[in-house]
Parts: C-alpha cells; structure tokens; sequence
C-alpha cells in the first residue's frame, strides 16, 4: 500500500493518477497534503504536479469516456469531499481497464457514486446559478458574497460571463477565501483574491460602499417578494426544501 | 429619476394582482448574448427564489395596469372590485426589468394587463415594453407577454417578435364556464389568438429551418392557464380540454390554477373554502403523464374513471387497473414500459435501461439507481427473487402501499373520506 500525497490542484490529481500507472502501483491511495494523516504502515509519494503528465491522463480519458463523463469526474473533484480522490481513481482504473465504454454502467458502485456526487455537484451550481445577488458599489462593480457546500466557482464562471457581459461583477467566496472577477472592457475573468480592509467582512461591506439607488432597489426587491407570494397558499416546508435555510443570509428577500 | 414611493406603491399593487397567474417557466428558448448586450437565455430556465407558498420565482411578474373594462367574476381586478387602481409607465416597467435582471434576481419579465380603454390600447404598450427591452437595452432575458383577448393581429404579430412566449388564458374548463363567469369575454377572442399563435409560431419554426437568418417568433411557444375548482368539470372535462388544447395549438404547458377564494358572493366558492390543491397537484400529475410518459389521455380518466383518485398518484391508479400488464422484467421490457412502472421516474427508467447493457440487475442495484421500490415491487421482476407474491389483488395493493407510505397529502384525503 502506498500513500500519494498532492498539492490539491485538479492537474496534481491527474498527475498522482499518472505516477499510478507510471510504478504499476496496484494498491494505491490519493491524499490532498492538507488530510494528511501519519501512517506508519504505508509508504508515502509526493506528487509533483506536472502539467504534462496530467494532461497525458485526461486526453486518454476522453477517448474511453465521452466528455460529459470527464466533467462528472472534473465536479467529483470540486466536492472536496473526504476520499473522493480515491473514487476518481477507481472509475478511471475501470474505464482504462475496459474496452467498451463504461460510463453508464449504474450497477456499478463506482460509477453510480461518481453520477451521484456529480449531481449534487451540479445542483449546488445550479443554485449559485440561481442564489447569488449582486449589488452595486460605487465603482461600477456588481459584487455578491457566497459561501457554496462545494468549490463551484470554476464552474459557474461561463454562466455568468456569458449572461453579464456588459457590466464589470465579481462574485466572491467566502469560505474558500478567492473570488472570480469579470471585467467589462477586457471581456476577461480573472481569479482573484481580494485584501479586506480592517473590519470589514466579504458579507459585510460597509454601506457607503453601495452606490445611493442600490438599497432602493433591494427595497423595491424585497416588496416584490412578499406580494407575489399567496398567503392562502402558504407552504413553508416547501418554501425551505427549495431555498435551504443555510443559503439565506445571502438572499436580499430573506433578510 | 424615478419617484421611489409611487413605483413602490405601483410594485405591491400590480404584483399583488398578477400572481395569480401561475406560470413562472423561464425555460424552452435560446438567446445568445449578442454583442456584449445584456442577458442570455439558455433554454434552461433558473428559479431564483420561491415565495412562501413554495411557488417558483424565475420572473418579473407583473401587471401594467389593473384597470380592467370586463368583470370577470373570478378575478381581483374585475371593474366592479372596489380596489386601488395604478398603472406603470411603459419606461418605469423597463426600467424594473433591467434592474432586477442585473442583480441576478430574476431570467426576465412576465407581463400582462388588465384591460384599460380597448384590447388594442393595452397590447400596444405591452409590446412596447417588450420592444424598448430589446432595442435600446440590447436585453436577451426571458420575455414572456400576456395577449390581451381581442388585440389585433399586427399586435400579436409584433408580441411574438420581441416576446419569448406569449399566451393567452383559456380562463375556465368549459365555454359554459366561461360564459357564466366572464359574460363579456366570448371563447373566440381567446381561440382566434391561440390558433393565430400557433400558426404563426410553426412557420417561423419552418422558415428558420431553412435560413438562420429567418426572425423568431415566440421560440418558448404558447402556454395556457385555466382556473379549476371554481366551476363543476369533472377531471375528465379538464384533462380532455388541455389534450385536445396540446394537440390542436401545440402549446407548451397548459396551467391548472386551483381557484383561491377572493370573494363570498358571484357564485362562486366562498372566502372559507379551501384551495384545491391537491386536486391542482393530481392535474399536473396527469398532465405529465400525458406529456412525458406519453399516455394517451383516455388511459388516465375516462367516462368510467372521470374522477383522478386522491388517495394514489394517476400512474397507480392507472396500474392498479391495468395490473393484466403486469410484473414487468426489468431486465427485457422496453424504455417505454418500464417507465410506465409506478414507483419509477423518468431519470430511473434511463439509468435502468442502460446499466442493463452490462449485466443483469437486482433488487441492489434498483434501489441504488434511485427506484421507489415500496411501490415498484408489486409490478416488476429482476435477477433476485421476487420480493412478494405478484399475484395480488388491485386493492390488497392499494392498502398495502397507503399504509406502508406517507403521503404528505394525507390530511387533505382523510379529510374528504369523512365527506363521503
């Protein structure tokens, strides 16, 4: 049994799946240097990532599986999750194994766990997608705060790049502490990492930040939510099943 | 600048009076961002929020006005309702629009009217709107226009243009219903529109199949809404008319609204009684049915079955007296009849299909692919044992499934066995 440890980039991931095959490595298990537990019964491998190797083992990858299967494996990464590096590695094992393509294959365990997590993966995307509110600072930018169960940031760039063209956004996360800004005039999306000033919070920017109509419309936001809702409807078990209680201290409707 | 207090005023009043409307769908059109514009439309569609009644909220749902000419008797803006009146400028609307969409509040505007002065009148400024958003505003959000009964064809014309979707109300079930109602409405001023629609629709469909450069025309299509118990159609009526509604105007979605009581007199359920709704949620069920699991609608209801059980969803009922169809062999029926299974989706009967490529399933796999085998396992057979004996009669199954699962409807069926 050998213990590989990478840096937690998706590319030292890849790399560590490299050095696998590279050594013939039969059993095989994958840590981000941050989990790194001290086991005195296993050898242990650091992994150099190396963009050249690991992009050996994507484009392999997609001549056995299609690449809707390969961003399943991309958003099985951005979970973060205890472990699912290991998972990554045994589909792949699976799919470099077969000669037929194995991707739908649901009896599997692998596979279907792999589809699963890739779901929830999605969804979180989706309600990125959905939950983030942009307001307005003074400089132009519209800013949003947000703090997703999994790192979808690389994945929800396209969404709103393509959606929010014409004005300059950057969308922050809170808890992985880096943020994607887009910048109109250059039509580019940058990854960032922004130095708050003393006291003040990436959910908690001062007030005299917002340009002067921004309240009103948050206003005007908040009283449109309220009189579209039907009160002889009311259906508040429904109401937290779509808009989970953890999501709202970032919706400007449930404040 | 705008006067803050008015347009909040304005905001309240109008939303107040649209939510009624019960289609929020964002979905089912593309529209790229062209030339750094603002906006997109994916064909996806995004609930942004939902309102505490569990609703989705993907739009701007607004009205222009709720001054209205006709008295329609089931609804709040009727002439004879003694309410406020406002009315949004055409500019405050666009305005509205442009702000919330660039705040990732909502995919884009849902607007529709009551009806001040003519039909035309009204149509002319809701296309206006529609026209102001994509022109000056380079907008690609979602429009969705309402078309005011009666507007004239240039008008509609030019809705579906600048519009996504447009729609027109079939209001009640029956065209007794309607006439009873809504007096000063006549079904031909809403079937003249929605066949209008639809043609004009499929012929954009076929001229861009041809050239690219060919205009849209309402790309999301045409949806309908009707409101349901407030008159006597049986579920039959109801689901009869939206099929022949889907097959006659291609339509989109047809909505059922259960009727919210808002008055005590006009012959209609009063203040106390409750909103159908689950009635309203074994519609939609079977109006998927109809659409998704492509069943004919006479295998749902019929002059035999003209009532959709409350206790049971439409596919188990529809099983259960179908039970000569059954088990199915999982690992040989087709896609089609696999998802006909009560107890399996339509993203179960995909999985199932194609993980059967690579060896036969069992009652594990099953239920790791998601299948709601409490109810599956009466009507199917796969590799392992079957779970119980299949030859059960129609309601020992029926009792067993009730008492084995919760229904979180179950208040609302208990209490109609009492009325019976």
């Amino acid at each position: 049994m050998i213990s590989l440890i990478y840096d937690g980039t998706f590319e030292g991931l890849l790399t560590a799946v490299f050095e696998v095959y590279e050594h013939k490595w039969a059993e095989a298990i994958i840590y981000k240097q941050v989990h790194v537990q001290k086991d005195a019964f296993s050898e242990q491998y650091s992994v150099i990532t190396d963009t050249e190797k690991s992009a050996r083992v994507w484009r392999g990858l997609g001549k056995k599986i299609s690449d809707s299967a390969c961003y399943q494996l991309y958003c099985c990464y951005l979970s973060e999750l205890v472990g699912v590096e290991n998972l990554i590695l045994q589909y792949m094992r699976d799919a470099f194994a077969s000669a037929q393509n194995i991707e739908e294959n649901f009896g599997s365990n692998t596979i279907l766990q792999v589809a699963q997590i890739a779901r929830k993966v999605g969804r979180e995307k989706h309600r990125m997608e959905a939950f983030v509110r942009f307001r307005l600072l003074k400089d132009g930018i519209f800013y949003a705060g947000i703090e997703p169960d999994f790192n979808v940031l690389p994945i929800i760039t396209k969404h709103f790049k393509s959606r929010y063209a014409d004005q300059s956004w950057l969308i922050y996360d809170i808890k992985r502490r880096y943020g994607i800004h887009y910048d109109h005039y250059t039509s580019r999306v940058n990854t960032v990492e922004v130095e708050w000033k003393e006291g003040v919070a990436a959910n908690n920017v001062a007030k005299d930040a917002f340009e002067p109509n921004e309240e009103l419309y948050q206003l005007l936001w908040k009283d449109y939510f309220k009189h579209t809702s039907i009160p002889a409807r009311r259906n508040m078990k429904l109401h937290i099943r779509h808009v989970p209680r953890r999501y709202w201290k970032y919706l400007i409707e449930k404040q | 600048m705008m006067n803050w207090d008015r347009v909040r005023e304005k905001l309240s009043i109008l939303s107040d009076a649209a939510k009624y409307d019960v289609s929020c769908s964002s979905s089912g059109s593309k529209r790229n961002n062209k030339e750094k514009g603002l906006g997109d439309t994916t064909g996806m569609g995004i609930c942004h929020s939902y309102t505490e009644d569990g609703r989705c909220i993907s739009l701007l749902k607004i009205l222009l006005t709720n001054f209205c000419i006709y008295d329609c008797a089931y609804c709040v803006s009727r002439r004879s309702n003694d309410i406020k009146r406002v009315a949004f400028t055409v500019e405050e609307v666009v305005d509205l629009t442009i702000n919330f969409y660039r705040r990732n509040y909502i995919e884009g505007l849902f607007l529709s009217s009551g009806i001040f002065k003519n039909a035309d009148y009204t149509m002319e400024r809701l296309v206006r709107v529609a026209k102001l958003l994509r022109t000056e505003h380079k907008f690609n959000g979602y429009i969705h226009l309402k078309t005011i009964p009666g507007a004239s064809e240039l008008l509609m014309k030019e809705a579906g243009i600048w519009a996504d979707r447009v729609s027109v109300n079939i209001e009640m079930p029956s065209e007794e219903s309607l006439k009873q109602m809504a007096p000063e409405k006549n079904t031909e001023d809403i079937i003249k529109p929605m066949a209008y629609l639809s043609t004009a629709i499929y012929n954009a469909k076929e001229e861009r199949a041809i050239s690219k450069k060919a205009p849209r025309f309402a790309p999301a299509g045409q949806s309908t809404q009707m409101v349901i118990g407030a008159t006597p159609e049986t579920d039959k009526d109801i689901m009869y008319k939206a099929s022949s509604l889907y097959a006659g105007y291609k339509l989109k979605r047809v909505y059922y609204s259960g009727y919210v009581p808002i008055r005590d007199d006009g012959g209609l359920p009063g203040m106390q009684s409750e909103v159908p709704f689950l009635r309203e949620h074994r519609l939609y069920q079977a109006d998927w049915l109809m659409r998704l699991y492509k069943f004919p609608i006479q295998e749902i209801v019929n002059n035999d079955y003209p009532t959709l059980a409350t206790d049971i969803d439409p596919k188990l009922g529809w099983a259960l007296r179908n039970l000569h169809q059954f088990p199915v062999d999982i690992n040989s029926a087709d896609y089609e009849m696999i998802m006909r299974v009560p107890g399996i989706g339509m993203g179960s009967a995909f999985k199932i299909v194609n993980a059967r490529k690579f060896g036969r399933l069992g009652w594990e796999q099953l239920r790791k692919i998601g299948i709601a085998t409490n109810r599956a396992k009466y009507f199917i057979t796969c590799t392992d044992a079957n779970y119980q004996d299949l030859n059960l009669q129609d309601t020992t199954i029926r009792q067993r499934i009730l008492t084995q699962t919760n229904s979180k409807f179950e208040k609302y069926y208990t209490q109609q066995l009492v009325l019976f």
